[in-house]
């Protein structure tokens, strides 16, 4: 199974590579947002725009590894499905699960590559990680993790509707009540009550938090478990119904 | 006797849509079984559930002795397939997908990358192995799906209209494809909608239509089944062919169809008018250029059989 699962993602990423476009919205969407309102709120938001942009990025962070996972993912297991690409792996002695372990996991190539071109534009803008490199890495590693965790709903989108439109559309949407009803763009105490109690109670807050921690300083232990057990979560619901859904297909 | 492929009152429905509605299919090993029926017959279906992909609603499926659903495992080392609905993956080459294929079947990496060259070679892929599947001409295309579906030295193959959309000439190719594969002893089930394809490569063929077998025979018999055969005469001499009409008549009891062109025809009840028809015609000093007996075509065949008052209740 891990075997397979490896074949297959082998063969995701040399696809990536031949058709470097499906890359390209998981690049440029999160640095799009990250100049977008450094620049247009910044000043208005923190004062000025560098100290915006140091509360800013570690949500976008988590922004980035997130559409990272939704979009792309489901799209590819769309169109295998369709073309029969899937049909034929099914009715060769490979497991069922291997096939979607194989495309999420070289997603996670992408993801790896989404994180240092963020990191090299946060640079270039003015981003300095206040805490260390090892903080800033755990940082990186743990927002890819929860990416990944969450792009198990589109993954199961993907197998329930079997529609490129449905997904890319899910995948589009979804992130943003997500992540952006967190304190990711301004600090919840100035949200009006419906929306700061979405914030409260919303799964993404608390990675958002963790990632501030490990990148500026502050509480790390408790977000960290909160963002894992939350992630655990995800990917155990999702995951497991995703599964599940692509078994029941025969 | 066991057949390799044996499939008894297999149903399926699709919410109020009933795909299969109880189907037997035989194929006895190292033979060719055509299943022939029009769009929506059924024909997909069928092949979906040999092939694993889907679990049949009820009815028994066992293919080289082992149960579909049961050991669904095991029966998809034993298989390929290959058709309208399993394919390859158009980003990567010829040679990469066969890899994978063999890295999915368990295969060490070299023996996976010889299998694939010698299939690429006996497919005549060999110059293409290193393009990718999407430059590929539809024929191509196709033969590099049957390679595919080769690639774990499958003994049963499951071919769902494997020519549908090709050209002549490459559907020749792929019809010598498919003759060389069950002489070397692969058992094939093969769905087609054309009649020509299932005479010229089935040792049997089951017709179905509207999820059930409407009749199954080898293609000379399925052909002698419906309607009678036709004598064929063509006298040498034009001006003979009334004369010839008239023998004719007189040997088979029966007017004579049409005559067109020199040409008589008409149906005749068994061998004997025939011989007959034969001696006749020397008797009365008739020379002929043709003199045959005809089968109804399998168009012919098959328009009868799905006349609605030809199918059993």
């Amino acid at each position: 199974m891990i075997a397979h699962s490896l074949a297959l993602a082998g063969r995701s990423l040399t696809k990536t590579r031949r058709n470097p476009g499906v890359l390209m919205d998981a690049l440029i969407l999160p640095v799009l947002f990250l100049v977008l309102f450094v620049y247009l709120f910044g000043g208005a938001v923190a004062g000025s725009t560098q100290e915006y942009l140091q509360y800013l990025f570690p949500g976008i962070l988590i922004l980035t590894t997130v559409l990272a996972g939704q979009i792309a993912t489901g799209m590819s297991i769309v169109v295998d499905m369709k073309k029969g690409v899937f049909d034929r792996f099914r009715s060769m002695p490979v497991s069922r699960s291997s096939l979607l372990v194989g495309s999420v996991l070289a997603d996670s190539v992408r993801y790896v590559i989404a994180v240092v071109v963020l990191f090299g534009v946060g640079y270039l803008l003015g981003f300095r990680v206040e805490t260390n490199a090892a903080a800033a890495a755990a940082a990186a590693g743990l927002a890819i993790a929860f990416g990944f965790a969450l792009s198990w709903i589109t993954v199961l989108v993907a197998v329930l509707l079997r529609d490129e439109t449905m997904v890319s559309t899910v995948g589009f949407l979804l992130p943003f009540p997500l992540v952006f009803g967190t304190s990711m763009v301004a600090p919840a105490e100035t949200m009006p009550d419906w929306l700061r109690t979405w914030a409260d109670v919303n799964p993404v807050s608390h990675a958002i938090d963790a990632s501030q921690g490990l990148l500026l300083g502050g509480p790390v232990a408790g977000p960290v478990a909160m963002m894992l057990l939350w992630g655990g979560v995800f990917l155990a619901v999702f995951g497991t119904a995703a599964v599940t859904a692509y078994r029941r297909l025969t | 006797m066991t057949y390799t492929i044996d499939v008894e009152g297999l149903t399926k429905s699709f919410g109020p849509t009933t795909a299969l509605a109880g189907i037997d299919l035989q194929a006895r090993p190292g033979t060719v079984l055509g299943v022939l029926g029009p769009n929506g017959a059924g024909k997909t279906t069928a092949i979906r559930i040999l092939a694993t992909l889907l679990r049949p609603d009820g009815g028994r499926a066992v293919v080289d002795g082992l149960d579909v659903v049961r050991d669904a495992v095991e029966v998809r080392r034993r298989v390929g397939l290959t058709g309208q609905y399993a394919t390859v993956d158009e980003d990567l080459t010829g040679t990469e997908n066969l890899v994978l294929f063999g890295r999915l079947l368990d295969l060490p990496r070299d023996e996976a990358r010889a299998r694939a060259r010698r299939l690429l070679d006996r497919f005549g892929l060999a110059e293409a192995a290193g393009r990718r599947a999407s430059t590929y001409s539809g024929g191509m295309r196709r033969r590099l799906d049957l390679a595919a579906s080769l690639v774990g030295d499958p003994s049963i193959v499951f071919l769902d209209e494997p020519t549908t959309g090709l050209d002549p000439g490459k559907r020749d190719e792929m019809w010598r494809t498919i003759r060389s594969l069950a002489d070397d002893g692969t058992t094939v089930l093969l769905t087609t909608q054309y009649l020509e394809e299932a005479d010229a490569l089935a040792d049997e063929i089951s017709v179905i239509d509207h999820g059930r077998v409407i009749a199954h025979d080898t293609p000379a018999g399925l052909k002698q089944l419906v309607g009678g055969q036709t004598v064929v005469v063509r006298p040498r001499d034009p001006d003979l062919t009334t004369a010839a009409a008239g023998i004719v008549e007189r040997s088979t009891g029966h007017e004579v169809d049409r005559v067109r062109r020199g040409v008589v025809t008409a149906p005749v009840a068994d061998e004997r008018t025939f011989t007959e028809i034969v001696h006749e015609l020397e008797r009365g000093g008739v020379a002929v250029t043709e003199l045959a007996l005809r089968l109804p075509s399998l168009d012919e065949v098959f328009a009868a059989l799905t006349r609605p008052e030809a199918v059993p209740a």
